[in-house]
């Protein structure tokens, strides 16, 4: 029988008022800022902008302080608030050739037009810790030298760098990506249905969970399927975003965002329709997000294995529904977390049918020793 | 003549959309009498991407972007989208693009469009020039061999 139950009202009050003070800490430790997280947790709050699939920063920064640095209770904070918003356009496909680039760097070619640049690394380090930084010093400062990347005077575009990709193209060396217009499917607004096509599962990638992404890649890497990947290119900058204003009939460059693109170079020996080539594999993150881009071509590739005429192996990371279905870490965490909430009917259910089983085994057991 | 207008409108909504909002304000303190035809209004646009690079759209995630539309009593329509979720900040964006279609827009070109242009170009030239001082260059070693 159900019992409706209530009670736990001022429990739940004083829990959070509790939560709310241990959020602060230390009173006497300086509170944190929304503008200090952005500045400072920088790439935190990129991962949060790019798993809850809203890019403003300060919004990100906001639901990190709340969620007192729990990065997946911030990207719920940031999902929940995305549904209030009406949507009021899709933007043209940003063009990532135009970037305003901090950093471009290929494992596949030394001498590439436009040069490697570095960027703001961790690459290098030597990941000792820095005692300095619990000290306060002085302001770090960057190196700087005249650019070509700026433009020419008055010019406020930056030039166009072609990707590394496009060298091997020329050669017929590697498969192609022609444009089109369709309008891709948007798992915000229909259901995910299998199978997929490819930009769905791009979708899914870039707003699924980086420690997920990176375990399924890391997987390919070591045998789960093979992905052969190289970074031909992996660049991290601004692209300007450009919406069809509906009221004046044309497009405006209405804002700016940072992304990370990887394009990976893959081996493929060929099919009875394609010749032998390298295949592409690609990664598209908010912010700066080098590891979850680079993780992300890894795993668009491997679920390419039947559009390519590979053999499925039965690796987790070839299997679209698998990836798609977990990748999401509001989703999991989700249903992975209500079994703590109270579950006293369905559990005295069990009970009941636990107790009713030994009764009746006990009761067998009692029958067939009468009977010997 | 049409399509200067609109290349040269497009390049204003872009530099007022992506100016710092404080900037703007500070620029432009002052909006001269307008009725609003769309209040500021905060929603999303749904990012897209091409898949490697090149080939079709997909969706990338959104960004929050707010929109106004005002019209100013000597009828002049401005509109405005700005990324953000900043309502002042779109509304002043309305106004000034409202204003370069009038009388007004020399003055606001020189008081307000050239200093965020100039800003913004500051700031772009100095991000690149510290990505330029991290650009390789690369050097041969000469092998014993061929020494």
């Amino acid at each position: 029988m159900y019992v409706a139950v209530k009670g736990g009202e001022r429990a739940i009050e004083n829990a959070h008022q509790w939560l709310a003070e241990e959020r602060r800490g230390d009173l006497s430790i300086p509170e944190l800022t929304i503008p200090q997280i952005r500045e400072q947790m920088k790439l935190a709050v990129n991962r949060v902008m790019a798993e809850g699939s809203l890019y403003d920063p300060d919004l990100a920064a906001l639901a990190i302080k709340q969620a007192r640095g729990d990065l997946i209770e911030a990207v719920f904070l940031i999902r929940a608030y995305r549904t209030t918003l009406p949507r009021f356009a899709l933007s043209n496909p940003v063009d990532t050739g135009a970037m305003a680039m901090d950093r471009r760097i290929s494992a596949t070619f030394k001498d590439l037009p436009g040069g490697q640049v570095l960027g703001p690394t961790f690459d290098y380090t030597h990941r000792l810790l820095d005692f300095a930084l619990m000290a306060e010093g002085e302001a770090p400062f960057a190196a700087a030298l005249p650019s070509t990347q700026a433009g020419a005077e008055g010019d406020d575009a930056p030039p166009h760098v072609p990707h590394v990709t496009t060298f091997l193209d020329r050669d017929g060396l590697i498969e192609t990506d022609p444009a089109t217009d369709t309008t891709p499917p948007d798992l915000t607004r229909e259901p995910l249905e299998l199978p997929a096509d490819r930009a769905l599962r791009l979708q899914g990638i870039t707003r699924g969970d980086e420690g997920f992404i990176l375990s399924l890649a890391y997987s390919t890497q070591r045998g789960y399927g093979r992905t052969h990947a190289f970074v031909g290119e992996l660049r991290i900058g601004r692209v300007a975003v450009e919406v069809d204003i509906p009221e004046l009939g044309f497009a405006v460059e209405v804002g700016e965002v940072e992304l990370t693109e990887c394009e990976t170079v893959n081996q493929f020996k060929g099919s009875k329709t394609e010749p032998p080539q390298f295949t592409r594999g690609y990664g598209l993150v908010f912010g700066q997000s080098e590891r979850k881009s680079i993780a992300m071509s890894l795993v668009d590739r491997s679920l390419r294995w039947q559009e390519l005429g590979e053999d499925f192996t039965g690796a987790p990371a070839q299997d679209e529904e698998f990836v798609l279905y977990h990748c999401d870490n509001i989703q999991a965490t989700g249903f992975l977390e209500h079994i703590k909430l109270p579950h006293y009917v369905d559990f005295q259910a069990e009970l009941e049918l636990v107790r009713r089983l030994r009764a009746e085994a006990q009761a067998q057991a009692q029958q067939q020793e009468a009977a010997e | 003549m049409m399509k200067d207008q609109t290349t040269a409108r497009k390049g204003w909504m872009s530099l007022l959309a992506k100016a710092p909002p404080e900037r703007l304000a500070a620029l432009m303190p002052d909006l001269p009498p307008h009725v609003l035809l769309r209040s500021p209004e905060t929603g999303a646009v749904m990012v897209r991407g091409r898949i490697g690079a090149s080939g079709g759209a997909f969706n990338l995630g959104e960004m929050t972007m707010t929109r106004c539309s005002v019209r100013m009593d000597c009828g002049t329509v401005g509109h405005a989208w700005v990324q953000g979720r900043d309502k002042a900040h779109a509304r002043r964006a309305a106004v000034a693009d409202a204003l370069m279609q009038t009388d007004a827009a020399a003055d606001l070109q020189t008081a307000v469009l050239m200093p965020l242009s100039a800003e913004a170009d500051r700031a772009r030239t100095a991000r690149a020039a510290k990505a330029a001082a991290t650009k390789v260059d690369f050097f041969t070693m000469v092998r014993g061999e061929d020494a």
